[in-house]
């Protein structure tokens, strides 16, 4: 399946290629600064905060708990509106789905809502294979389409670039994609925020297909909904007359007074904004329009079936843990490797590519270096669970993961022979008295496997005595 | 088995066995204060919309002079807006009045210079108006094209938090919640007002 970029080498790989480029680094200081603060501000405003996220991660365990059930419910509720829902079981079902839909309506071109889930499965791709163009409409998804680029944060695809990196690409490249930038253009955002309006503008008028993600699906009404800031968002969901939303199925809330608490959580935690400038409802064939909803699973059962893993299924796509985590913050979303980068990709990617699935007999084989490397990229301080609007234990899942992740067989050796020294006590006393007497045969770099550790880290001196025995010969010090 | 019923079949094996999770009752609405009013001014004010705070009744005075301060020539009306509403704006000299009966096409709308509605509730705590494409409202696109929206909001329609809101407004109608202008903050995280929906929201809130 897709879903990482192709041919991404290793997390660690990546990163000590990332954090030698310091306008990468500055560029994400400044971002990620500017939207802690943001967020900060309108969180604390809110007295119940605490209380809204124990009921968002209330609502999203319950729902996953009965998941089956739900998406019945939003089935039948869909349909009855006059919508008409597809199952993708992985990606590229989903794709051949959307592709079909969009061949009957006999169009080439479609106009795209920012979204994570046909990202995930690679879409755009899927269906310039069969010739239909697919264009982003969401600022920073248009940067990072026009300038041949992947993604690197859930919110702000584009945030690696700052503003006159923004700017050359608008004016090398959005002519060749339709209207052409002003060729005065400058790097003030206004111009241009400016510069994109103009450049859509047409295509939002001429498009006769749109496709779209949704925030949230609620079971009981049927309703889809979608929370966006520029405006493209309704273009996309309002003008068109065929709209195909693909949405994975975890995306689902119970009922629609359940929105009130996410309609408050998600954008203080993304936007730091207390609302974002829009969102839109709708039920089914809106406005006289013919609506397609593609659920989507690619891996999310997998992941529903690891007790402790399972919580990355709450996720709301907010994007805090990202902004608040130093490891995201020094080497940029690239790095990970996948559509969802930062604390939260570490832990998703890997899961919905089937590593919980790995048993301790398998040693993970068949898993690929990307992935085992995920649960690694982070120092396991917390401030991702903290800021996570829905209380995902990131740390605790990610530890998890590096149980299940494949470990070389040195490693397993040297785990086995420490397993069996601390076993018996008389054992490791033995291995420290003779540990002692050899210290100084111990070199400061290990050869072999060892030797990537030693890169970064002194071998810790040895000491002559242990603890136990210069407590059994001192009486703890008293002699 | 298709993949609906292969999903299906996979969601009851992973979650075998596995705890149920209470649904939370649904959250206690906090209380009036009295001053949402003024809360909701207030919080519309910083997204950078243009706000006023009208005696009922003068309202009529408070959109001719919105609409003299824009330039508006051209101005949509959708249908059931408020009678003196609308004829204020009918009586603003020199200013084209625009009805969405036969249906406009959207080329059509974003020639024109601005559109006046009301809306079906607006929420004091995050200062956002909510439509629901009702009398006085009209269909979704009547407020996303034209880049001036003048939206009028009755003192009584102002709940104090969203959970209020959500539980008035009517799911199976399209809504859209409006907090401020069309705004971006793709480029290094900072927002800029005015991209693809108006770009100059400017609301009347009659007490």
């Amino acid at each position: 399946m897709s879903g990482t970029f192709l041919g991404m080498p290793a997390f660690p790989g990546n990163a000590a290629a990332a954090v030698h480029d310091s306008q990468l680094r500055f560029n994400l200081r400044k971002a990620t600064r500017t939207i802690r603060g943001k967020r900060a501000a309108v969180v604390g405003e809110l007295p119940d905060w605490e209380e809204l996220r124990a009921a968002g991660k209330a609502i999203k365990d319950h729902t996953l708990r009965n998941l089956d059930r739900h998406l019945l419910r939003l089935e039948e509720a869909v349909t009855r509106a006059g919508g008409r829902v597809h199952w993708a079981a992985d990606a590229a079902e989903a794709n051949r789905i959307v592709a079909e839909l969009v061949e009957a309506t006999g169009e080439t071109e479609v106009v795209k809502v920012k979204s994570m889930a046909t990202q995930e499965i690679g879409l755009n791709e899927a269906l310039a294979e069969r010739g239909i163009t697919a264009y982003e409409t969401d600022l920073a998804e248009l940067i990072v389409q026009l300038g041949d680029d992947l993604p690197s944060h859930i919110l702000v695809p584009a945030i690696h670039r700052n503003r006159s990196e923004i700017r050359e690409i608008f004016r090398e490249k959005m002519g060749q994609w339709g209207r052409a930038a002003p060729g005065d253009l400058t790097d003030d955002p206004r111009a241009l925020a400016e510069a994109a309006r103009l450049h859509l503008r047409e295509r939002f008028l001429s498009s006769k297909v749109a496709i779209s993600g949704a925030n949230f699906m609620i079971a009981e009404t049927g309703t889809l909904v979608v929370l966006e800031s520029e405006g493209n968002g309704r273009m996309c969901l309002t003008l068109p007359e065929t709209l195909i939303s693909v949405v994975g199925i975890e995306k689902l809330l119970p009922r629609w007074q359940d929105l009130e608490v996410f309609l408050q959580l998600l954008p203080r935690s993304s936007t730091g904004e207390r609302m974002n400038p829009y969102t839109s409802t709708w039920t089914g064939a809106a406005e006289g329009q013919e609506f397609h909803l593609v659920l989507l699973d690619n891996g999310r059962t997998d992941v529903l079936a690891d007790e402790v893993g399972r919580q990355a299924l709450r996720c709301i796509r907010c994007s805090a843990c990202l902004n608040v985590c130093p490891v995201y913050e020094r080497v940029g979303g690239h790095a990970y490797g996948s559509v969802y980068p930062g604390p939260i990709g570490a832990i998703l990617t890997p899961q919905l590519h089937g590593m919980t699935r790995a048993t301790p007999a398998s040693h993970g084989r068949g898993i690929s270096e990307l992935d085992a490397s995920l649960p690694y990229a982070s120092s396991l301080c917390g401030a991702c669970f903290e800021a996570c609007p829905v209380a995902i234990d990131i740390p605790e899942v990610l530890v998890h993961l590096r149980a299940k992740a494949p470990h070389p067989r040195s490693e397993r050796l040297a785990m086995r022979a420490a397993g069996w020294v601390f076993d018996r006590p008389v054992r490791l006393a033995r291995t420290q008295r003779l540990g002692g007497r050899l210290r100084r045969f111990v070199p400061g770099r290990l050869p072999g496997p060892g030797a990537a550790w030693t890169d970064t880290r002194d071998v810790p001196d040895i000491p002559a005595e242990s603890f136990r025995d210069w407590w059994d010969r001192t009486e703890g010090g008293t002699r | 088995m298709n993949s609906r019923e292969r999903i299906l079949a996979r969601i009851r094996t992973a979650v075998a066995g596995a705890p149920e999770v209470a649904l939370v009752p649904a959250r206690p609405p906090a209380a009036a204060t009295g001053r949402e009013v003024e809360l909701f001014a207030e919080r519309v004010a910083d997204y950078r919309a243009v706000v006023h705070v009208a005696e009922p009744g003068k309202e009529g005075a408070v959109i001719a002079e919105a609409l003299a301060r824009r330039g508006a020539r051209r101005v949509v009306v959708p249908g059931g807006l408020p009678r003196e509403w609308e004829r204020a704006v009918r009586d603003h000299p020199g200013c084209e009045v625009v009805t969405d009966d036969p249906p406009l096409s959207a080329a059509e709308l974003d020639a024109v210079d601005g559109v006046v509605t009301g809306c079906a509730a607006g929420i004091a705590e995050t200062g956002t108006i909510v439509l629901d494409a009702g009398p006085g409202q009209g269909r979704r696109v009547l407020t996303l094209m034209p880049d001036y929206h003048l939206c009028l909001v009755r003192a009584g329609q102002i709940a104090a938090g969203v959970p209020q809101a959500v539980a008035a407004l009517d799911p199976a109608r399209p809504l859209t919640w409006i907090s401020g202008p069309s705004a971006t903050s793709d480029i290094e995280l900072d927002r800029v007002e005015g991209v693809h929906g108006p770009r100059t929201l400017e609301v009347i809130v009659i007490r």
